[in-house]
């Protein structure tokens, strides 16, 4: 290990150096827009920076080297590399990366390569500038961050959050400003130019807090949902209140006198700052919610309107001087949630992967310009003024947090700890967005390069001091965790049981709190605004959403014990469905289990959107199966066409309660209206639903014997999802017989008691005798594939075999289910 | 506070009431004052269809109420609301006493044991599959298919079910939750 890590370093060294050979070269060629494009050899002038004089070559140059022309691009690819490299290299010895954070490393790394490049005398690329930073670096990072916000949790603490990041941000920055001019005051300091507005400018940058590295840490040991989602909020939305601080302070400090009506002014931006931004990103979140509604064709693009829809809100934003941080974070927000209902599952992925990639370099980036930079500029450094600030920020901090959690407690549910409270104080670091204020500090303050200095400094000390031990600390005052493994079907049954429990308490005390809020703002949406934002607005509670996601997980679980080669299952997908090519070898054996797969995969379950998703990692996706999602949606493509359970996403309620009338087939009731529960767009829409019917189908048909003739299969109607093959529907339909038996899912255990009641039911209607006798043998060689899956690996949540006090037969269950028909 | 002592005698049983639930003798006046305008005729008492007009928008509004009315009573007065009501209070943080004092009417048991009975209609201590299939229809309603309903039910039973009985007890039911925070998802910040 340790000679890759040289290696690394190696690698990083000589990268480094090759990137200042340019910088040398630099100065010497001018900057020529038609060195290119020239077009006969004999007119070519200069080639490269110093190879040609200027006089007219005489002969074809055979290699020739233009570098100011790729200059720019160049110079930016090379900087992303060095900085993933240094990113490759933190993992190499993974247990760096748990005690430090990686943007202390991140920093580490620029400090020597701005210590390199100080030594060779050049100057790092001005990405830092006003411009680079806060339109080209910012918004991936915001987008990230508010993409993956958790929303539940967020929702539920938006008070808090709100009151936290905009009182406490205005309690830090009048705080450090007010304590700085005091001691401004003091001569051996000798700071005393610096007038109460320029410190009070320098406040509002200094309290601009960015927790990136807290957040990590509070991931890892799974702090309280509470806890983090108020530090995770509060860096969003300080944005809007350091925005028009800096902006008013800016203003301010050139003025000589400050008025109230100033001070008021102030307060009003703030609104139209805080309001306006927030409306923007709603606004264009909604736009681009109803923009994916007609996506539907063009699929390979549609992630490209989630981005540039943000990126506009934030240009807009931008453009009328508005928080642009809170637009794109609502426009996400917004977003987020009717997108991904009418997006296909590969564009989500892309989407989630593109943003989280944005995000990370971008971050990595500004953490490793901060190191460059501490070593080029030019710092004037101030003992006494750097010292102090230090101090006041965190005593300030400090005090805050515990003032405003005082204030709010109380309205709180569940109130804050002290420990909370420290982690909240303690996990106030400064970052990236204080930086480049400061950088944008307008010339005309006459300390600009101490501002800078002292910025840098707080900054450094923070990231470094408290980024590093927040999580021994954390870990030894045990702060109060939560538990994020509570994903079965019963918690989120009974927490929503509880939710509309607590919204009708509310409701009977006359009283409303978020609940009630939650509870309208949910009608009106499904009312509304899936109506209209959403494709096909089959509204799917998180119940389903999360039971789909659990039988996935139980089918993956399945597949991979029995066949240990999942690649060898699309071998199948082509044979039932290209029947063109089969490059790999097709095993018997596969057929059987993907025929295991077919039935529990009924359920049609590859749509899952992940939409309660509790914590995500900041630098990883949130568990996304996508492999197996993709390959979910072909084997539910060969299911559906070989699973006559596809056929029954019309049946009528009524044929699941009674025996078929003798003579009659079920097809002659297509594709009858479907009573009570599902819409009629229902059936024929995407493929989220139709084959989970079947399941309960089951028991009945295979009591009502073979009661499926095959002529059936062809009359199927079913409207495929778009981007599912459905050319072999009717063809292969006639292949396999046994589908019919496998639509149960994790039942297996009980088909063997099904087959054993089938033998009287079915004497009892009238079936067509091959058929039946079909049926039995698939049903047989089923069996023995059941056992022989049930042998190699009980699943978990479905070996349990009820008690033999309850019927399995389904005749005889049949009367509990109260069909409204 | 000394008006409101004086009030408090208006309220029936308020000195138990205060000391039973928990709840001070501000939110007593504000449930009290609540429990007047719910009982629109005055009776004294509250019916279901009182309290029902209030939850005609909740999915399960009529298993809210009916939690209000013990078996075979069509009459709920002020004290039993204010009982049922009392386990919605916040858990408080320090028990001190509390192997002493009977179970107060918060605790996370009672919570639990509210919840259980919203569930448990004919109160034979178990969540049969029907009980939570019919739980599921009423809070999902049209947006699934009674399949995935069924299925549903049948996955929450198998999950929770460790007895084998195909029905959930209480205990079963409390072991389910056992992670969850049930103090932060069952209690209401009562308003003074």
């Amino acid at each position: 290990m340790t000679f890759s890590c040289t290696k690394r370093a190696l690698a990083v060294l000589i990268t480094c150096t090759l990137l200042s050979l340019p910088y040398g070269c630099n100065g010497e060629a001018p900057h020529k827009p038609n060195a290119g494009a020239t077009i006969l050899p004999p007119n070519k002038p200069d080639n490269g920076p110093q190879a040609y004089p200027d006089d007219v070559p005489s002969n074809l140059p055979v290699f020739s080297m233009d570098y100011p022309r790729i200059q720019i691009p160049f110079e930016i690819t090379l900087w992303m590399l060095l900085a993933s490299f240094a990113k490759i290299g933190f993992h190499v010895y993974h247990k760096i990366t748990i005690w430090v954070p990686e943007s202390c490393l991140l920093i580490s790394i620029g400090l020597i390569v701005g210590a390199i490049m100080h030594s060779v005398h050049e100057e790092p690329p001005a990405v830092l500038s006003s411009n680079v930073f806060f339109l080209y670096m910012l918004p991936p990072i915001v987008l990230d961050s508010g993409y993956f916000m958790p929303t539940r949790p967020f929702f539920e603490n938006v008070g808090t959050v709100l009151w936290f990041a905009v009182v406490g941000t205005l309690w830090n920055s009048i705080g450090i400003g007010m304590s700085l001019f005091a001691i401004c005051h003091i001569e051996a300091f000798g700071v005393q130019d610096i007038n109460l507005q320029e410190n009070l400018l320098f406040a509002a940058i200094i309290s601009a807090v960015d927790p990136v590295a807290v957040l990590n840490v509070f991931e890892d040991i799974s702090v309280n949902e509470q806890l983090y989602i108020v530090v995770f909020g509060e860096c969003f939305f300080n944005d809007a209140v350091t925005v028009v601080l800096y902006s008013m302070f800016t203003f301010v400090a050139e003025m000589e006198v400050v008025e109230p009506e100033d001070v008021f002014l102030g307060v009003a931006r703030f609104f139209v700052v805080g309001l306006g931004g927030m409306g923007f990103g709603v606004l264009f979140g909604f736009v681009a919610a109803f923009t994916t509604r007609f996506t539907s064709k063009v699929r390979e693009i549609e992630p490209l309107f989630i981005f540039m829809f943000s990126y506009l809100a934030y240009l807009v934003a931008e453009l009328f001087a508005i928080s642009s941080i809170m637009a794109i974070v609502c426009c996400a927000l917004t977003m987020k949630y009717y997108v991904e209902e009418n997006v296909s599952q590969r564009s989500c992925t892309t989407i989630r992967h593109v943003v989280k990639m944005l995000g990370s370099i971008s971050e990595t980036l500004i953490f490793f310009f901060l190191g460059v930079v501490t070593i080029t500029t030019e710092h004037e450094w101030n003992w006494g003024y750097i010292l102090f600030t230090l101090l006041f920020t965190f005593l300030w901090r400090g005090l805050g947090v515990l003032v405003l959690t005082q204030i709010i407690n109380p309205f709180r549910t569940i109130p804050f700890n002290m420990k909370d409270q420290f982690g909240l104080a303690y996990g106030g670091l400064r970052g990236a967005i204080s930086f480049a204020l400061a950088f944008t500090l307008p010339d005309s303050i006459g300390r600009k390069q101490l501002f800078v200095t002292a910025t840098i400094a707080v900054i450094l000390f923070t990231v470094f001091l408290q980024g590093i031990s927040i999580r021994p600390l954390i870990e030894f005052i045990n702060v109060r965790r939560t538990n994020r493994d509570i994903e079965t079907i019963n918690v989120e049954i009974h927490s929503r049981l509880m939710e509309h429990t607590m919204a009708g308490i509310e409701d009977l005390c006359g009283q409303w709190s978020h609940f009630y809020w939650k509870d309208k703002f949910m009608k009106f949406n499904n009312r509304i605004l899936r109506r209209v934002l959403i494709r096909d607005n089959r509204a799917e509670s998180s119940i389903v959403a999360l039971y789909k996601k659990l039988e996935l997980q139980n089918a993956m679980e399945i597949l991979d014990t029995v066949s240990g080669d999942i690649s060898a299952a699309p071998s199948l997908v082509s044979l039932q469905e290209e029947k063109k090519e089969s490059a790999k070898p097709k095993k018997t054996f596969m057929t059987e289990d993907l025929k295991n797969m077919h039935k529990l995969l009924s359920k049609n379950m590859y749509k899952i959107r992940q939409r309660t998703v509790a914590f995500t990692s900041k630098h990883a996706l949130p568990n996304d199966n996508q492999p197996r999602e993709i390959l979910m949606r072909r084997h539910a493509s060969i299911r559906r066409s070989l699973s006559t359970g596809s056929f029954q996403s019309t049946i009528p309620k009524s044929q699941k309660y009674f025996s078929l009338p003798s003579g009659q087939s079920l097809g002659s009731k297509y594709p009858s209206v479907r009573q009570s529960y599902a819409d009629d767009h229902e059936t024929m829409s995407e493929v989220a639903y139709p084959t989970r019917r079947s399941r309960f189908n089951q028991p009945k048909r295979s009591s009502s014997g073979a009661m499926m003739p095959l002529h059936r299969l062809g009359t199927l109607k079913e409207v495929p999802s778009t981007d599912v093959l459905n050319e072999s529907q009717s063809g292969s339909f006639s292949k396999d017989h046994g589908k019919p038996r496998t639509g149960s899912s994790y039942r297996d255990s009980r088909s063997p008691t099904h087959r054993r009641h089938f033998d009287p039911p079915v004497d009892n209607n009238n079936s067509p005798a091959d058929d039946l006798r079909n049926e039995d043998e698939a049903e047989e060689e089923q069996e023995r594939r059941r056992q022989h899956r049930e042998a190699l690996r009980p699943p978990p949540s479905w070996a349990a075999e009820p008690g033999d006090d309850m019927p399995r037969n389904p005749l005889l269950r049949r009367p509990q289910w109260n069909p409204k028909n | 506070m000394g008006s409101s002592r004086s009030s408090l005698s208006l309220v029936p049983d308020g000195q138990q009431l205060l000391q039973e639930t928990g709840f001070s003798a501000a939110h007593l006046l504000r449930l009290h004052e609540r429990f007047r305008f719910l009982d629109k005729h005055g009776r004294g008492h509250l019916r279901s269809e009182d309290l029902e007009a209030e939850l005609s928008l909740n999915p399960i509004g009529d298993r809210i109420v009916g939690a209000f009315f013990q078996p075979g009573q069509e009459a709920v007065d002020f004290p039993s609301f204010v009982r049922v009501l009392a386990h919605f209070r916040p858990m408080e943080k320090n028990r001190t006493c509390a192997a002493v004092q009977p179970e107060r009417a918060n605790s996370r048991n009672r919570k639990l044991k509210f919840a259980f009975q919203l569930y448990d209609r004919d109160r034979d201590g178990k969540i049969s599959r029907t009980e939570l299939l019919q739980v599921l229809r009423e809070m999902l309603g049209l947006q699934v298919t009674e399949e995935q309903l069924q299925s549903i039910a049948e996955r929450g039973i198998q999950e929770a079910d460790l007895d084998r009985d195909d029905a959930i007890c209480f205990d079963e039911f409390r072991k389910s939750l056992e992670k969850v925070n049930i103090d932060q998802k069952m209690s209401v910040r009562f308003l003074e």
